[in-house]
């Protein structure tokens, strides 16, 4: 059994999980515009893109613990600078894009400096006031807006050659730039800066003692997050050909934070998962009560919150740790004493718990959940399909999940009182 | 190697420190000892530009460590603990060394999100220096846990490997065994011994231990109501009479 698990442990294995994982989750992705009816095919779209959004709020509210309730005004300003372009300008589409994303930064950058002095509510306000102010805005500067009535642009049209259908194309181009675009927030977060934001989330006053600089920082931070909302605006104006000030109003920034949440904070796919709740729940609840959606959707966040607090991307976690408390030490097969088992800290049994995972630390560069979560374009089906993503459990492995990752999970859920030894000495 | 002199700290109506001056040679360790209140922490948070004093300097192998920002001190070779632990409790325990390499690094933010390929072997090597310090301090294996919900013990070397990662040649404890069980703190004692021998460091420490500090320290500099008020090898303080008025008060 252990040399099962050291095996299916290893780094190699490991990473050719991860790397089938990602390919199984990029064939579903790219098959499925030519499964489903165009209906379906653009609400997918409409995912895609707002995930784009959600995992740039992700890095400025998850990971570096500031918040934003302002980021729909960085969407609608991804949006019309599009529009604008392609109404006044006839750039092509592809042109769009990257200003959109500099206009965005630029305009992050500018929050980022407020953002350096105010924290928790005061910073929501001001960005929930940027948010309230910029649909009016854009309905004064009528003669480049279009005022109130909007701007009605082509949407991207697929090139002759590839013979696709107008959303099968809009689904593969926003499926590709969702790919770089979370490609680029995991590949950020996995570095040096990553673990500034992170650090300077979790305390501020020991990060900056280890030499990390918070203004550049948390600045900085405010300009990706703002820069991933605006290509996700940029993406919107592609796929709906039409942009109006009520499409932004202050709504969307609180939907886009509720959805976060709800996806799961700090987690790399919680955006997905988010971005799939703020597309399908408002039209699930019209289904259910024409009269009240409203209320349907805000019923529905609560049950989330109070059955995953930790969001949807959190839940394969709770669940597996729910599960091991349940089944408690039921392993008899193992020689463990039940004291041996309840000492995380790890000094007497290096040989259960720590072994997969050492062997995994051997492989070169081998980072357990890095590699199982590099999955970025996965669909939620793919994500749920891999269960050992949860950043928590990192030595949980599918096949010794009935044995080993169960004592871990049971050692995070009590963890100072377990050892007696080291509290009473 | 670090010279203190006349710092002066008043927050509104207290002054935490008066006129503290004194000298930390190379190599050697200094125990910053004083009843609680005594201002030891806020002239810790001082050399760590923290908090700025009012006057006074303090000088850094001649380098005016008040002219630095804040985030610049690692850089310079001044790591620090925490009185109550200030590690990063979503991180895991390798994560919290690695932030302490941070100012040794050089990835920006660009080159972060596109991954290059510099930026993988600088992560790589960061890796690499953690696990060894990891090793070192006997924290391999919760190498991956949270730093949060780690036994107390566990996580103050946690923090002292983090400040290792620093590379620092001077480096401040603040009551490093603090909360510590009686044989935790000898070992500890040992630990700090061993890792000051090998990677040479000269140390401050802050402590209400007697037994560590006076094990530990070459001089002890006492506090009292933000003065200095005794300074000496460890023998000469524990026989000043003015160090044991502060301690335990004078028959009336």
């Amino acid at each position: 059994m252990s040399t099962i698990i050291a095996t299916l442990g290893t780094g190699r294995a490991r990473r050719l999980r991860a790397a089938l994982t990602v390919l199984l989750a990029a064939a579903v992705a790219v098959g499925a515009p030519f499964y489903f009816a165009p209906f379906q095919v653009f609400q997918l779209t409409m995912v895609l893109l707002y995930a784009v959004a959600l995992a740039g709020l992700n890095l400025l509210v998850g990971f570096g613990g500031q918040i934003s309730l302002g980021h729909g005004a960085f969407f609608a300003a991804g949006a019309y600078t599009a529009a604008v372009m392609l109404d006044r300008y006839d750039t092509g589409h592809l042109a769009t894009l990257p200003v959109a994303a500099a206009g965005c930064f630029l305009l992050g950058l500018g929050f980022g400096v407020p953002a350096l002095r105010l924290r928790g509510l005061y910073l929501a306000l001001v960005t929930l006031a940027f948010a309230v102010f910029l649909p009016p805005l854009l309905k004064r500067l009528e003669p480049v807006t279009g005022g109130s009535m909007g701007l009605t642009v082509d949407k991207l049209q697929p090139p002759a050659w590839s013979g696709l259908a107008e959303d099968q194309w809009l689904y593969l181009v926003v499926l590709a730039v969702t790919a770089v675009a979370l490609l680029l927030a995991r590949n950020l977060l996995r570095s040096r800066v990553g673990r500034a934001l992170l650090a300077v989330r979790d305390n501020e006053s020991a990060a900056e003692v280890m030499g990390v600089r918070l203004s550049l920082h948390k600045t900085l931070a405010f300009a990706w997050s703002a820069m991933f909302a605006g290509v996700a605006g940029c993406l919107y104006t592609w796929v709906i050909g039409f942009v109006s000030p009520d499409s932004f109003s202050f709504v969307l920034s609180i939907t886009l934070l509720a959805g976060l949440v709800v996806g799961g904070l700090a987690s790399l796919y919680g955006p997905l998962l988010g971005a799939a709740f703020v597309m399908y729940v408002p039209s699930v609840s019209q289904d259910v009560s024409e009269a009240a959606p409203g209320v349907v959707f805000g019923l529905l966040i609560i049950t989330v919150m109070f059955v995953a607090p930790t969001g949807l991307a959190g839940l394969p976690g709770r669940v597996r740790a729910a599960v091991a408390r349940r089944l408690p030490r039921r392993a008899p097969t193992s020689a463990r004493t039940p004291e041996a088992e309840s000492a995380p800290d790890g000094e007497p049994e290096p040989d259960a718990e720590s072994g997969p995972e050492s062997l995994a630390e051997s492989g070169p560069g081998g980072d357990p959940e890095s590699l199982a979560e590099s999955a970025p374009d996965a669909e939620e089906s793919a994500a749920a399909s891999a269960p050992d993503v949860s950043p928590k459990s990192p030595a949980a492995s599918d096949p010794s999940a009935t044995d080993t990752p169960a004592d871990l999970a049971v050692a995070d859920a009590e963890p100072v009182g377990a050892p007696p030894r080291t509290e009473k000495e | 190697m670090l010279a203190v002199d006349g710092i002066s700290v008043r927050f509104g109506g207290i002054t935490a420190l008066d006129g503290v001056g004194f000298t930390v040679e190379p190599g050697t360790a200094v125990g910053l000892i004083g009843p609680n209140g005594a201002g030891k922490t806020t002239l810790f948070n001082c050399l760590t530009r923290r908090c700025t004093p009012d006057a006074g300097t303090v000088r850094f192998e001649g380098e005016d460590l008040l002219a630095l920002p804040p985030h610049a001190v690692a850089g310079r070779g001044i790591a620090r603990t925490f009185q109550n632990l200030g590690l990063f409790p979503r991180l895991t325990v390798r994560e919290n060394v690695m932030v302490g390499a941070h100012s040794r690094g050089r990835t920006g933010h660009l080159a972060a999100a596109l991954r290059l390929p510099r930026v993988r072997r600088e992560e790589r090597e960061l890796r690499e220096q953690a696990d060894d310090l990891l090793r070192r301090l006997g924290l391999a294996d919760v190498a991956d846990h949270p730093a949060s919900g780690l036994p107390f013990g566990t996580l103050k070397r946690v923090e002292l490997a983090r400040a290792l990662a620093v590379r620092p040649r001077l480096l401040l404890l603040d009551e490093p065994v603090n909360g510590l069980s009686h044989g935790e703190v000898d070992q500890f004692a040992d630990l700090v011994r061993s890792v000051r021998q090998d990677f040479d460091l000269t140390l401050v420490v802050v402590e209400h231990h007697m037994g560590f500090v006076m094990g530990l320290c070459d001089k002890v500099v006492c506090l009292d109501f933000g003065r200095k008020i005794a300074e000496g090898s460890p023998e000469e303080i524990q026989r000043d009479a003015s160090v044991i008025e502060a301690y335990l008060g004078v028959a009336a």
